[in-house]
């Protein structure tokens, strides 16, 4: 059932690359403008660098959240989904995957090329990476929550990100504290397990409220 | 099998209708009718449990849909307004991943069929984008043509269908009666199933008025 769900919205994905390829341009090009606009001062640049990727990856994953349920809404392929046999948190965990590997995955590969662009040594990169690995499914799953809830609203895409974003503050804390913390010697343990806890929190609690979103939405 | 009691439903600050009540056994069809506005698809919408009744309670086999669930659910099949197709992927590609969402069986020898019966054989591979209104409606009702759950609920079924295919739908609708299933449609058009007891329910006013034949 899972794999119907993810298999779906993957297959629908590939036939819109366009959307995947808008996010990822937009990803690179708000983290390149930062050294543009700061100037080229290492320290600088070093020390600003965890902060900037994190920013960038929640706006770029904020991009493709209101198309999560909204085109499935909008062709009536959400009453299906709701009146299929299976729980309808089930059914948005799939979803919340498939969206984690469009939109998710995608960033965290792009990051230590972009990360390079800081001079970030390569265990700060490394950890960015893993931070980014761990902590996106948390926003794909967050998202979720907010994509429900604004689901039919007229403008619910601004609305989506006042929702959203607030949210994001405790994995862009802990995302970006794990590179600080390597970079600064302290080592990203703690972080990265804070943020693993958020990740798995927002993956398998975040189906709930959203299924439950949704079928407001329906009525 | 399928028992409505005393349902109402309110719209905003307008109650649409009220005290509807009816009661469906296996091979027979519900035909819901009334004006525009009179409340037919937000009936059909009760039936699925989408949308919760103001008041009254709808039984299947006995037991509450609210209660029963997922287990009630396993024996509905909803076309609504809209067609529940992607438009990104083919027709082919829709009716089996509508299959395998609705955890029904269907290999693709029988969805291709499926699709051929509905007279979009040649369509299969073609994304659905670029079908007609009228082929779209019928790569969303080729799920009919496999359908084995029980019972159907179908809002508008028959619109922007040319008469062959709503012959065709009425044939496949007959046969699922004809089976012991039952059906409760709404439709604009005068068309006669082959099979199966009709009722009709007449929505409008704020009262619903009843009659059989």
């Amino acid at each position: 059932m899972l794999r119907a769900v993810i298999g779906r919205d993957l297959r629908l994905a590939m036939r819109r690359q366009a959307d995947i390829v808008a996010a990822m341009f937009f990803f690179i090009i708000v983290v390149s403008l930062f050294p543009l606009g700061v100037g080229p001062e290492p320290d600088q640049l070093r020390r600003m660098a965890p902060g900037v990727l994190w920013v960038a990856a929640l706006l770029a994953t904020m991009l493709s959240l209101p198309r999560l349920f909204a085109d499935d809404h909008r062709d009536g392929t959400l009453e299906q989904l709701a009146l299929a046999p299976q729980p309808l948190g089930l059914i948005v965990l799939g979803k919340v995957i498939a969206h984690w590997l469009v939109a998710g995955l995608p960033l965290v590969i792009l990051a230590p090329v972009l990360g390079i662009q800081f001079d970030l040594s390569r265990d700060a990169l490394a950890v960015l990476t893993v931070s980014l690995l761990i902590g996106t499914p948390a926003l794909s799953g967050i998202g979720a929550i907010g994509a429900a809830l604004t689901l039919g609203v007229r403008g619910g895409g601004v609305l989506l990100s006042l929702l959203v974003l607030p949210l994001y503050i405790p994995v862009l804390i802990f995302g970006a504290g794990a590179v600080d913390a390597t970079v600064s010697g302290l080592g990203p343990q703690a972080h990265l397990s804070l943020l693993g806890a958020l990740a798995l929190g927002g993956v398998f609690f975040a189906p709930w409220p959203t299924a439950a979103a949704l079928r407001v939405a329906l009525e | 099998m399928l028992e409505a009691s005393n349902l109402e439903c309110v719209r905003g600050e307008r109650s649409l209708f009220a005290d509807v009540s009816f009661r469906l056994d296996g091979g027979e069809m519900l035909y819901l009718q009334g004006r525009n506005g009179s409340g037919k698809t937000s009936l059909l919408r009760m039936l699925c449990a989408l949308t919760p009744a103001v008041s009254g309670e709808i039984r299947w086999r006995g037991a509450p849909i609210g209660k029963l669930g997922e287990e009630f659910r396993s024996e509905l099949c909803y076309l609504g307004h809209q067609n529940a197709i992607k438009e990104e992927l083919t027709p082919f590609e829709n009716l089996l991943s509508a299959a395998r969402l609705a955890q029904e069986v269907l290999d693709e020898e029988a969805a291709l069929e499926a699709l051929a019966l509905v007279g979009l054989r040649g369509r299969e591979d073609l994304a659905c984008r670029y079908l007609s209104q009228g082929q779209k409606r019928r790569a969303a009702l080729a799920r009919l043509v496999n359908e084995k759950r029980a019972l159907w609920v179908l809002d508008e079924p028959y619109v922007a269908l040319d008469p062959a295919a709503v012959e065709l739908v009425a044939g496949l609708i007959g046969a699922h009666l004809q089976a012991g299933g039952l059906a409760v449609l709404t439709t604009h058009q005068t068309v006669t199933v082959p099979a199966g007891a009709v009722r009709e329910l007449w929505l409008g006013d704020g009262d619903a008025t009843r009659r059989s034949r």
